[in-house]
């Protein structure tokens, strides 16, 4: 037994256990909980839904109901909800990889002594807290905000222009918040180009255009993927942004899961909404690690 | 002073392809090539040969256009092309380290820089399908960069830089990715290839057995400068300088003075030896000073257990040292008047024969027309 033990407790199995144990204990049981109470009832309660498991004259029964999924189905909101969620994500990823690309470029390709103080100035905001961040944007973007009073002081504009609670603040918010999650691994990956291939291109008769499409663009490409992900997956579920700078119409997923869960007290419906939301983003997760592994192949 | 024999009495004039003129180039107030003149011939190749840091890869880079000159004109057939784009130069390079796109086929990297020019695409895959023959590579088409050995990655990397039927074609290092066996047998194949197509090469390398198995030419380069021009046989026969005879090769170097100098032969007297050194040609004196050098190759003396017959050229000494190198050996031999080390070659030519050995004494000697008298 004790033999047994110490096969288990090597050196090795301790380190590649620790980050399975994170992954089991902050991320796997929390997802069966929330799974387990997705398929019960809502109750007024403490917790507020039905148990799963009951034992009830010396017969373990076992309750499952798939009332909250169907339920999920039948109100477009929630169908809207997701939609209107990976919409956003999807066009704030791209928002972020076309202003987040030319600047990681410029930093990679910058002299090498002067690239950690502009890696510093991308990283120096997320010093100040993120809900600090987000607030400021209010005093920049509402209706007697810096911004509209400038405007209207200059005379560029009579009446305040409407940026706060709509889907701009909501865009600008994510995308200024999310810029260097792009930023940082296209910047890691840009930096590592051998810059031989360049002028390799060079010297085969390839122009300035021509050489970053043919030769960085395609080889920045698994830079762009870890870019995207951070971008794509935190902002499917985003609730701070939108929920401070968005309005009645700026429906995310993180809204409707905050409003099941605190406003309706209907735990099971929030859980489903949370379970299929981690559904749908497996699967691009999967898609693309379907996609690296294919390309390893490919290269092997 | 100069040497007598005349580097390059047996060459034709030859057509010029690319003149060199007066080119330097400074980094920082470095100068890394200095006034650098130099003409590629049609159809030959030309190694520039120096250690790292001579400036033969910046002079390289200049050729290439990666590097602008300070100062100086680069001419093609005439042409000016100093300042012309690297894109625009119909002048390829095999890099060092092949700079192949990783992310593209074997194919794909050869047609790069034809469809830079536009090329039907018919055209183009004829073309592909020649090079890959030409380097015996057809059956690698599709696969990337990073499936192929060494080997096969610099015949790809040479393919494609043949594909666009350069005026001239550089090569950054060509056997530096190689290990030694590999880098002998490809020295011959990418010549022969090179004199298949005809192309003007210059090469540039720091290994001088390279250098010498592939140049019809070379230039030695040091801190800038070139040294010297020459046929690899010149170079290595006729050393203009103590410079270049000790980059080339071994050599025995000996300090001495003229104490007698003839129309077709000169005496030098030196302290490391026993006798005096007899030159059997003339040397075309315009001698500020009598105080020269003398070298002479290790495989160009004798060594002898007996005192040598000749009044010249000899010297006594004790065997310090011996390097077994299979072919040959190398023996050290300790000069008995002035304890200063000579190199001296022994062919193996018996597998058991009765050598000298440790703490023997002999005599390493040489005809009058071994060594070769150097600018001090």
């Amino acid at each position: 037994m004790k033999q047994k033990l110490n096969r288990w407790f090597t050196g090795r199995n301790l380190i590649i256990g620790v980050p399975f144990i994170w992954l089991f204990v902050f991320f796997l049981l929390p997802f069966i909980i929330v799974a387990k109470i997705s398929l019960a009832q809502a109750e007024i309660a403490i917790p507020p839904y039905t148990v799963m498991f009951e034992w009830m004259d010396g017969q373990l029964s076992i309750i499952i109901d798939f009332a909250s999924y169907i339920w999920l189905t039948e109100d477009a909101i929630y169908v809207d909800a997701y939609i209107n969620s990976i919409k956003m994500a999807f066009w704030s990823t791209l928002l972020c990889l076309l202003i987040g690309y030319p600047m990681a470029y410029a930093i990679a390709n910058a002299p090498s002594h002067k690239q950690p103080l502009w890696l510093l100035l991308i990283l120096l905001p997320s010093w100040t807290s993120f809900l600090i961040r987000v607030y400021a944007w209010i005093g920049l973007l509402k209706n007697n905000g810096i911004i509209n009073n400038f405007l209207l002081w200059t005379g560029v504009i009579d009446s305040p222009i409407q940026m706060m609670n709509t889907n701009f603040a909501v865009y600008l918010g994510i995308v200024y918040s999310y810029l260097p999650f792009m930023i940082l691994p296209l910047y890691a990956n840009l930096v590592k180009h051998d810059k031989s291939l360049l002028e390799a291109a060079s010297d085969l008769g390839a122009r300035k255009w021509t050489r970053f499409l043919r030769i960085t663009f395609p080889l920045s490409k698994n830079g762009i993927i870890a870019g995207s992900m951070l971008v794509f997956i935190p902002v499917v579920g985003e609730y701070v942004i939108p929920e401070l700078l968005g309005g009645s119409d700026t429906i995310m997923i993180g809204k409707i899961l905050w409003q099941e869960f605190f406003n309706n007290r209907d735990w099971p419906v929030a859980s489903a909404l949370a379970a299929i939301m981690v559904m749908i983003l497996i699967i691009p997760i999967t898609w693309f690690h379907h996609y690296e592994q294919k390309s390893l192949e490919d290269g092997l | 002073m100069t040497v007598a024999q005349n580097p390059n009495t047996n060459q034709s004039p030859k057509e010029t392809l690319m003149e060199i003129r007066q080119v330097s180039k400074t980094f920082d107030d470095v100068w890394a090539v200095d006034d650098v003149s130099l003409d590629i011939h049609k159809g030959e190749i030309f190694a520039l040969l120096g250690a790292s840091g001579s400036g033969k890869s910046t002079l390289l880079r200049i050729l290439a256009g990666f590097e602008r000159p300070t100062q100086g004109k680069l001419l093609l057939e005439g042409n000016d092309m100093t300042h012309l784009a690297p894109y625009r130069r119909p002048i390829n390079m095999m890099f060092q380290s092949y700079a192949l796109f990783p992310h593209m086929t074997v194919e794909k990297n050869i047609a790069f820089g034809l469809k830079q020019d536009n090329m039907p695409s018919g055209e183009i895959a004829d073309r592909v399908t020649k090079m890959l023959k030409m380097v015996h590579m057809e059956q690698y088409a599709n696969r990337k960069p990073d499936q192929l050995s060494g080997g096969q990655r610099q015949r790809i990397a040479l393919a494609r830089s043949l594909a666009k039927q350069p005026k001239l074609l550089l090569l950054d290092e060509p056997m530096g990715a190689l290990d030694k066996k590999l880098r002998t047998e490809m020295q011959l194949e990418v010549v022969g290839i090179l004199e298949k197509v005809g192309v003007t090469c210059v090469m540039v390398t720091h290994d001088q057995e390279e250098a010498m198995t592939m140049a019809t030419r070379m230039a030695i380069m040091d801190e800038g400068k070139i040294v010297q021009i020459g046929s690899p046989r010149d170079i290595y026969e006729s050393p203009n300088s103590r410079q270049t005879a000790e980059f080339i090769g071994s050599i025995n170097i000996f300090n001495g003075s003229i104490v007698d100098d003839q129309e077709d032969q000169l005496t030098i007297d030196s302290e490391d030896l026993d006798t005096p050194i007899l030159v059997g040609h003339g040397v075309s004196t315009s001698v500020e000073s009598r105080q020269v050098m003398y070298a002479v190759r290790p495989e160009k003396t004798m060594l002898t257990s007996g005192r040598p017959s000749q009044q010249c050229n000899w010297a006594e000494g004790t065997v310090h040292d011996i390097a077994y190198l299979g072919g040959h050996s190398i023996y050290y031999v300790k000069l008995n008047r002035s304890g200063k080390v000579v190199q001296s070659f022994l062919a193996n030519t018996e597998r058991r024969h009765e050598a000298p050995t440790w703490n023997d004494r002999v005599y390493v000697s040489w005809d009058e027309f071994a060594g070769v008298v150097l600018n001090s």
